[in-house]
C-alpha cells in the first residue's frame, strides 16, 4: 500500500466503501465551509447547527432503517404514509383516550411493528417486490391517517413533545454550558479514543500492519477535535436548549445499528442476502426470515419518526411525512449504497443524509426558494450517484485514489490478473440443470 | 503438402494494462481454412489476444501489427472487425432470452422494407441460416425454451448473418454436454471444407486433438510454440506439457484410497420439477458414501445430477415428493439448508458466480459465510477469528491473493473456486458435494483442486463429485454412479470404470446395478 491509500484507509475505517466514504465526508465538509462562507459564519452557530439536527432527525432515523432495506435489496415507498399514520392514531389515542404519552410511545412503535409485519409478510413470504407493496402502503397507510383524523390535525400533550421538542435539561453547577452534553462530549471523546486503540490491537492480533501511530494520531486528533468543536456549539446555545432529545435518540439509534449491520451476524445476513440471494440461502441464511425483519424494522424506525415530528410540531396532520421516503432513499444512494443492493453503510447514509440537511439548511438561510431548493438537491443525488458508477467502470474508486495511482508500485501484485483477463475463461454460465 | 496462403497473422502484439502486461510479443500466424486452436492456462492472454484482434481492445491501445487477408488492418471496434468477416463468439451467449431465434439473429442488422423490419425475407433467411448450422428448430422459438448447445448454434448462424470469414470461439463447448459438443465440433469440420476459416479457444484438450489442425499455445501472455498436429503427432499430453511449461506426469495426485464403512445413505429419492408438477427430476434415486470414498456422478447435461444434489441439500431445489436419508445409521431430516448444515453436508455449486459466492465480498468475509457462529461469540462475529481463519485456509488451499481482505471477484477462476472450498471446509462437513468443481478452471489449478479432495476424504470425509468430464471422474473416483433422466441407471467402481462403458450408462435406462 502507498502512503497516501494507506493513511485514507486508516482515516477512514476499514471498509471496502471506505473510499466512497471519504468522498462523502470531503463533499459534507466542503459544503459545510462553503455555507459557512457564504452566510457569514450563521451555518455553525450554536442556534443553527441545533435547528439542523431537531429539523433533520427524523429522516436520519428513516435512513438508518431504509440503508438495511437497501442493502437487502428491496426498497421502502411506504415510510412517509407510515409516519404519519402511527402519528395520528397515537395522538388521537393521547387525546381521546387519555392514555399517558410513554403508554403512547410504546403504542406507536406496536403500530409500526405490525405495519411492518404486514409488509414484511407480503415481501418475504408471498414474494411481491418490496416497491409494489411499499407502494400500495404508500396509499393505504395514507389514507389511513387521513381516514383516523378526518383529514384533519390532532394536537398532542406536553410530555410527549419532548420527544421532537425537548433537549437535555440543565443541572449541576453554572458552568455556563449545558453540564449533560458536555458530559456527552467527554464520554465521546473516550468512546473514540477507546475504539482507536480496540482497532489497533485487533489489527495487531490478526498480525497485520496496524497503521503509523502518526495516522492513528491525526485521525483522534480531527475527530476529537470535531467532537469537542460540536459540544460546545450544542452545549453553549441559548439557555434552554441544548442537544436535542431527538438528537441523542437519533445518535443512539446511529450507534447500534451501526454495531448490528457491521458486527452480528444478523448484520453479515442483512449484506449477504442483498449481494446475491441465491448464494446466501444456499449458505444457510434464513432469507425470508432477514427480508421479513428488514421490511418489519423500517416501518418501526418509521413510526418512531413520525412520533418525533408530531411531537416536534406538537400535531399530528394529514401532510405528515410527504415526501420523507425520496429524503431517506436520497440520503441512503449519496452516502454510497449500491441500487442493486449488498452494499452501503449505516455511516455512510448518515452523512448522506446531513449533505442533504444541510444543503437544505444553507440554502434556506440564505433565503434561497424552495424551487431552486429542490433542483440543487435533485442534481446532487444524480451527481453523487452518477460519479460512483464512473469511479466503478473505470476501476477507481474515488479521487484520491486516482491521484495516488502514480504512486502505487505494488499495483502489479495487488491484482492477480488485469481485469479484463480475469474473465478469460472462468466465467461459467449459469444453468440450472447438471 | 503445401502450406495454404496464411489468412491472419498477428506480429509480435505486445497489451499492457495497468501494472500488468497481459501480452508481450505475442504472434500467431493463422491459414486460411484451417481450424486453428489457441491453448493456454487461465491468465494467459488467450481472450486479450482475441479482444485485440477483435477491435475490442482497440488500435492504438497495444503494439504489434495485424495481417489480415494480406493488408495491415487497424480495427478501432468490434464492429470494423466484423464488417472484415471476423466474427467472434464469446463464452456468455449475447441473446435476448426473451426473443425468438430470428429476432435475435438479425438483432442489430435487420432487413428492412421501407423503414420497418422486413419479416417476411427475415423469417427466410433465418431458415436458411440455421439449415447452414444445422439448427433444426422453430424460427419463432424464444431462446430462453432451447438448450445452451442449440443457443450456441444460434450465436454461429448469427455470425454467418454478418457473412463471416474468420470465426473465433471462445470456450464454446464449456457448457455444452458431449453431443451438443460433438455437434458442434463436426460442424466446425464443415465450414472448413467450405473454406471457413476459426479460431478455437478451449480448456478440453481431447475436442481441441481431435479437431484442429494447428495449435499455438500460449503462457504468461507469450507464444510458447505453434504445433502442426497432423504432423507432429501432438497428443493431450504434449499440449499440456507445452501449458504449463512442465510434463505433468499424472493429471491427477496420486492417491491411495482408505475406505470405510457406509457412513451415507439416501433412498428412493423422488423430486418434482419446481415449474411443471408432472415432471420427475429424481426418481427415485438412491446411493451410498463411504468415509474416505470419493463418489462420482455421471451423466449427460440435464439428467439431474445437480437437481439431486440440491434437492438434497436442505431442499434446495423442486418439490420433495418421496425419500429418506440416512447418515450413520440414524435418518435425518434436511427440509431447509441450516439442517443440511447442521447435519454435516456441504454443496458447492457447479456456477460459482451465480449461486456459489456473492461477488461483493472479499475472500474472508466469503470463506466464513456458511458458519458464522462459528467464529461468533453470542452473535457478534470476531474480526480476528475470522481472519486467522481466512489466512489458514489460504495458506492451506494455496490461494493466490496478496491478502484476504481482496474482493472475491479480483481472483482467477481457480483461486475462486478454492475460497468456494474453504467456505465449505469451514463448516466442517462430513459428505461434500462438489458440483463441477473444475469447471472453467485451468489445469494445474485442477491438479491442486484434486489434491485438495484427496486430502479431505483422507481426513474420513465422504465426497461427491458431479462433472460432465468422463476422464475426471474416472481418474479421481473410487466408484461412479451413473445418471440418466432422473434415475440412477448405474453403479461402476474404480477398476471397471472406462469411458465407453460409463457413456454407454448414461444414456440409457437399462438398469444395471443399483444398490
Amino acid at each position: 500500500m502507498s502512503r497516501i491509500t494507506d493513511l485514507q484507509k486508516n482515516l477512514f475505517g476499514g471498509t471496502t466503501s471506505n473510499a466512497r466514504q471519504f468522498g462523502m465526508i470531503s463533499t459534507l465538509v466542503a459544503i459545510v465551509l462553503l455555507f459557512q462562507i457564504w452566510t457569514g459564519g450563521l451555518t455553525l452557530t450554536s442556534g443553527n447547527l441545533i435547528a439542523v439536527v431537531s429539523q433533520y432527525s427524523y429522516i436520519l432515523i428513516l435512513a438508518i432503517g431504509m440503508l438495511m432495506v437497501i442493502v437487502a435489496g428491496h426498497i421502502d415507498l411506504s415510510v412517509g404514509s407510515v409516519a404519519a399514520f402511527t402519528g395520528i392514531v397515537v395522538a388521537k389515542a393521547m387525546q381521546e383516550y387519555s392514555i399517558p404519552w410513554p403508554l403512547g410511545i410504546v403504542l406507536g412503535l406496536l403500530v409500526g411493528a405490525v405495519i411492518g409485519a404486514w409488509q414484511g409478510f407480503w415481501v418475504a413470504y408471498v414474494g411481491v417486490p418490496a416497491f409494489i407493496v411499499t407502494l400500495a402502503g404508500m396509499l393505504l397507510f395514507r389514507g389511513g391517517n387521513q381516514y383516523i383524523g378526518n383529514a384533519d390535525t390532532v394536537p398532542v400533550p406536553l410530555g410527549f413533545r419532548d420527544i421532537g421538542a425537548g433537549f437535555l435539561p440543565e443541572v449541576g453547577p453554572d458552568t455556563g454550558y449545558n453540564n449533560l452534553t458536555l458530559l456527552l462530549g467527554l464520554l465521546a471523546c473516550l468512546g473514540v479514543v477507546a475504539r482507536e486503540f480496540k482497532a489497533r490491537q485487533t489489527r495487531r492480533e490478526m498480525n497485520a500492519d496496524a497503521a503509523p501511530l502518526w495516522v492513528t494520531g491525526i485521525r483522534l486528533a480531527v475527530m476529537v477535535g470535531v467532537i469537542v468543536f460540536a459540544t460546545l456549539r450544542f452545549a453553549g446555545g441559548r439557555i434552554g436548549t441544548s442537544v436535542p432529545i431527538s438528537g441523542i435518540i437519533l445518535i443512539v439509534l446511529v450507534l447500534a445499528y451501526s454495531y448490528y449491520t457491521r458486527n452480528t451476524i444478523g448484520g453479515r445476513h442483512i449484506y449477504a442476502v442483498g449481494g446475491n440471494a441465491r448464494a446466501a440461502e444456499l449458505s444457510g441464511v434464513k432469507l425470508k426470515r432477514v427480508n421479513f425483519l428488514v421490511m418489519m424494522n423500517m416501518s418501526v424506525l418509521a413510526a418512531l419518526a413520525g412520533m418525533i415530528f408530531v411531537a416536534r410540531s406538537a400535531a399530528s396532520g394529514p401532510q405528515d411525512g410527504l415526501s420523507w421516503e425520496l429524503d431517506a432513499i436520497a440520503a441512503v444512494f449519496i452516502g454510497g449504497a449500491a441500487v442493486s443492493g449488498g452494499l452501503g453503510t449505516i455511516s455512510g447514509s448518515i452523512v448522506g443524509g446531513l449533505v442533504m440537511a444541510l444543503l437544505n439548511n444553507g440554502l434556506q438561510l440564505e433565503g434561497v426558494g424552495s424551487d431552486m431548493v429542490q433542483i440543487i438537491k435533485g442534481l446532487v443525488l444524480l451527481l453523487a450517484v452518477a460519479f460512483d458508477v464512473y469511479s466503478k467502470k473505470q476501476g477507481r474508486f474515488s479521487i484520491i485514489g486516482a491521484l495516488a495511482r502514480p504512486f502505487q508500485r505494488d499495483q502489479a501484485d495487488t491484482s492477480a490478473e488485469p481485469p479484463k483477463t480475469a474473465t478469460d475463461t472462468d466465467t461459467d454460465k449459469a444453468q440450472v440443470a447438471g | 503438402m503445401t502450406r495454404p496462403p496464411t489468412l491472419l497473422e498477428m506480429r509480435s502484439i505486445t497489451k499492457t494494462f495497468p501494472g500488468v502486461r497481459a501480452l508481450a510479443d505475442v504472434s500467431l500466424v493463422v491459414a486460411e481454412g484451417e481450424i486453428h486452436a489457441i491453448c493456454g492456462e487461465n491468465g494467459a492472454g488467450k481472450s486479450t489476444l482475441m479482444k485485440v484482434l477483435s477491435g475490442v481492445h482497440p488500435h492504438g491501445s497495444y503494439t504489434g501489427d495485424i495481417v489480415y487477408r494480406g493488408e495491415n488492418v487497424q480495427f478501432h471496434d468490434i464492429r470494423a472487425s466484423e464488417q472484415a468477416g471476423i466474427v467472434i463468439i464469446h463464452q456468455e451467449l449475447a441473446l435476448v432470452p426473451g426473443m425468438s431465434i430470428t429476432e435475435n439473429l438479425f438483432l442489430g442488422n435487420e432487413p428492412r422494407r421501407r423503414g420497418s423490419i422486413d419479416w417476411k425475407t427475415a423469417q427466410r433467411r433465418a431458415l436458411e441460416l440455421m439449415e447452414q448450422v444445422g439448427l433444426h428448430e422453430d424460427p419463432d422459438t424464444l431462446i430462453k425454451d432451447i438448450g445452451v448447445g442449440k443457443q450456441q448454434l444460434v450465436e454461429i448462424a448469427k455470425a454467418f448473418a454478418k457473412d463471416v470469414k474468420l470465426l473465433i470461439l471462445d470456450e464454446p463447448t464449456a457448457a455444452l454436454n458431449e453431443a451438443d459438443s460433438q455437434h458442434l465440433l463436426d460442424l466446425l469440420r464443415g465450414f472448413r471444407e467450405r473454406g471457413i476459416t476459426s479460431i478455437i479457444i478451449s480448456h478440453k484438450l481431447n475436442e481441441i486433438e481431435a479437431v484442429a489442425d494447428t495449435i499455438t499455445i500460449l503462457r504468461d501472455g507469450r507464444t510458447i510454440e505453434s504445433l502442426d498436429v497432423r504432423a507432429d503427432g501432438v497428443n493431450e499430453d504434449r499440449i499440456v506439457q507445452g501449458m504449463v511449461g512442465r510434463e505433468l506426469n499424472s493429471r491427477f495426485p496420486d492417491h491411495t484410497p482408505d475406505i470405510g464403512e457406509v457412513f451415507f445413505e439416501v433412498r428412493d429419492w423422488t423430486v418434482k420439477h419446481p415449474s411443471s408438477e408432472d415432471r420427475l427430476v429424481c426418481k427415485g434415486s438412491g446411493f451410498t458414501v463411504r468415509r474416505g470414498e470419493i463418489v462420482g456422478f455421471a451423466g449427460l447435461m440435464g439428467a439431474g445430477r445437480t437437481e439431486l444434489a440440491m434437492s438434497l441439500f436442505g431442499r434446495s431445489y423442486g418439490h420433495y415428493v418421496s425419500g429418506q436419508v440416512f447418515k450413520d445409521g440414524r435418518e435425518i431430516q434436511l427440509k431447509s439448508v441450516p439442517d443440511a448444515i447442521r447435519n454435516g453436508l456441504a454443496y458447492v455449486s457447479e456456477d460459482r458466480k451465480s449461486i456459489g459466492l456473492n461477488l461483493l465480498d472479499d475472500i474472508k468475509t466469503s470463506m466464513v459465510a456458511a458458519k458464522l457462529s462459528k467464529i461468533a461469540r453470542r452473535r457478534v462475529v470476531d474480526p480476528v477469528r475470522e481472519h486467522r481463519v481466512a489466512e489458514e485456509y489460504r495458506q492451506s488451499l494455496r490461494i493466490k491473493t496478496p491478502s484476504v481482505d481482496e474482493g472475491v471477484v479480483k481472483l482467477s477462476g481457480g483461486n475462486q473456486q478454492k475460497v468456494v472450498l474453504a467456505k465449505w471446509m469451514f463448516t466442517d462437513p462430513d459428505l461434500l458435494i462438489l458440483d463441477e468443481p473444475t469447471r472453467g478452471i485451468d489445469v494445474g489449478a485442477k491438479y491442486e483442486i484434486y489434491g485438495i479432495i484427496q486430502r479431505l476424504v483422507d481426513q474420513g470425509k465422504g465426497v461427491i463429485v458431479i462433472s460432465s468430464e468422463l476422464p475426471e471422474l474416472i481418474g479421481l473416483c473410487d466408484r461412479i454412479y451413473t445418471v440418466f433422466e432422473g434415475a440412477i441407471t448405474g453403479e461402476v467402481t474404480r477398476q471397471d470404470a472406462n469411458p465407453e462403458l460409463l457413456m454407454k450408462k448414461m444414456t440409457s435406462l437399462t438398469k444395471t446395478a443399483t444398490p
